[in-house]
């Protein structure tokens, strides 16, 4: 008998979390997400942690961000109207640094939309959603496994660079069950908080030494005091006024990323070797992207699969290096073209980018795929 | 996509589809097969189309969902008339006999068996028609072992249930002739 | 003896503070502080520095929390009992303070504020009351009194205003009381109570916004605001003795509801104890 057991991405999200140390779970039903927070009430008592329905999205989040000012690693989860309704509070955990995972089902919108379809229109939202400069990780997964390791990533990026990591799902993968072997838990790497500076010579909170980006964290409670603010601050933790010191701030909180996208940035890429066509797509388009590419190779076509599993930043110098051998690129996925704006950017009109993209809530299919190559000719 | 077997799974909400799509998944797993699972639904708890779909492999799945099913389940009229359109071909359909069968289905593929009926009546509970169901294509197709499938509706049904559950399964299975089974066999690519 | 507790319960770095001359919002400080420190000082509580968590949200009273040498998290407009709640799920050990105004907590907050009385977190809630939004310059809020003026009630408020103790009271709160400036001895007591009481408990102090609330409605200078609360705001001991005829327009303060409910992390204690147990 198989060591596997059926599993639905959704599940996954919160035995992965688990498994990096999630220990509040902190949310607000709503579909495509809600077995997450089923399963947070299920599974958290039994390892020690707390589960707590709020009464809406904002306190979902404000909660979370508690939680980990006090010490716990927190997470939340959501789908596009809730994650409109986070946004406030995730710039103040960016601007605070304070560390925490919030899950994103995605499911078609405007609006209310169509709650049990799938889509990817949140792209953009994950990015742009808060208010003001600040910076941002979204990690998003392609299947029940990924769904499990790489929301332990997110936790470990959550922590590394002190900010709030977007666990950009889809409702195809939340709702799609699996058969997964989970790793050993015991070969898992999970991020620890760092040790205090305080004992150190500087008793700043903020403050980081020269050549690094990211301050110690000192959760409540552990004989320190300290402010947190999500007003413009010095490394004292305090407000200031001072236009020099809040824009070394902001500097600072958007160079935690921007310089470190070597480390950040994740991509699988399939056939790209001698690939002349590469399909862009991220999350649950990439399983039909998968079996059209196959289907392509067995027709002897040179298309191969470009995914960003990290989808902010966008893996712009992985996108660049494969430019010279693309004769076109074809970015699939699910809403108007958002992801797509990256890839023109990126490719400022030195390739020819085609897009095949759905607002309907139907999901798009290998056949839709094959039909956009041989409109492009491949 | 050849070696895929596309499974869908169709009738209204509270008569367990899902459930029965996710125990064959489940069987699939444990007799070390690929799977995906996946299912659609309306707001309604109860009433209302709702719909799930299991593709099996011996081999990685990418795409997740069914596109033309090799086997149906029905257990509405509504389901059976909209879900009977797009099939693959030699498709095999297996419904409810209460339910009046469309004509341009080929009648060799069609298994119209009391499932509804025998639950309520020989197994003695009505919710465990997806329970006969799961008995019946597993006779019919052979897709896993009786141990495989019954292992499977242990994980997914509560405590204290096993009995009820196995007699489903069984009468489910008896549903099925030694013909259909001969006929109905799926070998995995 | 006030220094003293400036000295050690302020970060006198950071004062002095924003708030305008005659604010009462100083004098609820000063009574948090006071209540903080019997408690630290005394052997059979188990209140200490580092085990206090200061939480605020936005508006005059929030800013608050950085005056005051604790733990502190001055967190988003609205927010601050969501953010508390997260705080003291993480540690239920910690003793979770809540500062925050009549417009963070019952208007942009309301929600979070009846929540969290209905689930009777062990949080501590003091509301600087000072019936306007004093930080954006004199806006009506939830408490202003209807038909008082406010720079976008130029022609009189027409809402009608909370209560914000009998609120929480009505949404389940196990301890709601009210209390004011004038009487800031009462009132020192009464917060200190509601920091000792296991669950929800929320004190609603009224404070005194001469600048805007009282310039505005012509209530005079501070002193004359205080005088009306001294007039019209009674001490519960002696509220319950006056007459009808005495009582008309004045408001009790004290206790107001006061009641033994299980308090939720320790509930939430017992439900990992009995999910720890069957494994």
């Amino acid at each position: 008998m198989s060591k596997a057991v059926l599993m639905q991405g959704n599940e996954a999200a919160v035995e992965g979390a688990i498994a990096a140390g999630m220990r509040v779970f902190a949310g607000y039903p709503i579909t495509p997400s809600t077995e997450i927070a089923e399963q947070s009430s299920l599974r958290l008592p039994q390892v020690g942690g707390h589960f707590i329905q709020m009464e809406d999205e904002i306190s979902s989040i404000a909660a979370v961000l508690g939680a980990s000012a006090a010490g716990v690693k927190a997470m939340t989860a959501t789908s596009g109207p809730g994650f409109s309704l986070m946004q406030e509070n995730l710039g103040y955990g960016a601007m605070a640094e304070i560390p925490c995972v919030i899950v994103d089902v995605q499911r078609a919108g405007p609006s209310t939309g169509l709650p049990t379809s799938p889509a990817q229109a949140d792209y953009m939202q994950a990015r742009w959603g808060t208010h003001g400069d600040h910076p941002v990780i979204a990690l998003s997964p392609s299947s029940v496994l990924e769904t499990y390791t790489l929301i332990i990533r997110a936790f470990n990026l959550s922590e590394k660079y002190r900010t709030p990591v977007i666990f950009l799902m889809d409702e195809i993968v939340g709702h799609m069950r699996e058969g997964v072997e989970l790793p050993n838990p015991n070969n898992l790497i999970i991020n620890q908080r760092k040790p205090s500076f305080h004992d150190g010579a500087n008793k700043q909170c903020y403050y980081v030494p020269d050549g690094q980006y990211v301050p110690a964290m000192k959760p409540f409670g552990r004989g320190e005091r300290y402010n947190i603010t999500g007003l413009a601050h010095d490394e004292s933790g305090f407000p200031t006024n001072n236009t020099q010191v809040a824009g070394k701030l902001v500097s600072r909180l958007l160079a935690k990323v921007e310089d470190n996208v070597d480390d950040i940035v994740r991509v699988e890429e399939y056939a790209m070797d001698d690939a002349e066509t590469a399909i862009v797509c991220f999350g649950g388009t990439t399983r039909a992207v998968m079996s059209a590419v196959l289907e392509a190779r067995a027709a002897g076509k040179k298309v191969g699969m470009f995914r960003p599993i990290t989808v902010w930043p966008f893996p712009e110098k992985q996108l660049k290096a494969r430019l010279p051998q693309l004769r076109n690129i074809l970015m699939a996925e699910h809403n108007h073209g958002q992801m797509l704006l990256e890839v023109q950017r990126i490719v400022n009109d030195g390739t020819p980018v085609s897009f095949l993209g759905k607002v309907d809530g139907t999901v798009i299919t290998p056949a839709e795929i094959l039909a956009k190559l041989q409109e492009m000719e491949v | 996509m050849s070696n895929r077997y596309e499974m869908r799974f169709a009738g209204s909400g509270g008569q367990g589809v899902i459930l029965a799509s996710v125990i064959m998944a489940e069987a699939a797993v444990i007799a070390g097969l690929k799977t995906v699972q996946s299912q659609a639904y309306g707001p309604e708890a109860r009433g209302g189309v709702s719909k799930a779909e299991t593709v099996v492999s011996k081999e990685q799945i990418w795409y997740s969902k069914v596109t033309l099913p090799n086997f149906l389940l029905a257990l509405t009229q509504a389901s059976l008339n909209t879900y009977t359109k797009t099939l693959a071909e030699g498709a095999v359909v297996m419904m409810d006999d209460s339910l009046d069968c469309p004509a341009y289905l080929d009648p060799g593929r069609v298994i119209a068996i009391p499932i509804l009926r025998t639950a309520k009546e020989k197994v003695g509970k009505a919710f465990t028609a997806n329970i006969v169901a799961v008995g019946a294509i597993n006779a019919a197709l052979q897709l896993f072992t009786d141990e495989e499938l019954m292992e499977a509706v242990k994980r997914h049904i509560p405590a204290g249930t096993e009995e009820i559950n196995r007699k489903a399964l069984d009468a489910g299975k008896e549903l099925i002739t030694p013909e259909q089974a001969a006929a109905f066999v799926h070998h995995l690519g | 003896m006030p220094s003293n507790l400036i000295h050690q319960y302020m970060r006198i770095d950071h004062l002095p503070h924003i708030w305008c001359p005659g604010c009462g919002n100083g004098v609820i400080m000063r009574d948090v502080a006071v209540a903080l420190d019997e408690l630290i000082n005394d052997p059979d509580s188990d209140f200490d520095r580092d085990n206090i968590v200061i939480v605020s949200g936005i508006g005059c009273s929030s800013r608050a929390a950085g005056y005051l040498d604790f733990n502190s998290i001055h967190t988003t407009h609205g927010r601050a009992i969501a953010f508390a709640t997260g705080i003291k799920m993480a540690n239920p050990k910690l003793h979770v303070v809540v500062l925050t105004g009549d417009g963070d907590c019952s208007a942009i907050g309301g929600n979070h504020l009846i929540h969290a009385a209905r689930r009777n977190l062990g949080l501590t809630v003091i509301c600087f009351n000072n019936d306007i939004y004093g930080m954006t310059g004199g806006q009506y809020s939830p408490t202003t009194p209807t038909g008082d003026k406010a720079t976008t009630a130029p022609y009189g408020n027409l809402d009608r205003p909370f209560d914000i103790a009998l609120l929480a009271a009505g949404a389940g709160a196990s301890f709601a009381a009210r209390g004011d400036v004038f009487h800031a001895r009462e009132t020192t007591a009464i917060i200190k109570q509601a920091m000792l009481h296991k669950g929800f408990s929320l004190v609603d102090v009224y404070s005194v916004c001469p600048t805007y609330y009282g310039r505005k409605n012509k209530k005079g200078d501070a002193v004359e605001m205080l005088k009306w609360q001294r007039d019209n705001l009674i001490p519960m001991n002696r509220f319950n003795v006056m007459t009808p005829e005495d009582l008309a327009g004045k408001k009790p303060i004290g206790i107001l509801a006061e009641n033994d409910f299980p308090e939720y992390s320790e509930e939430y204690q017992k439900l990992i104890d009995r999910c720890q147990a069957k494994k």
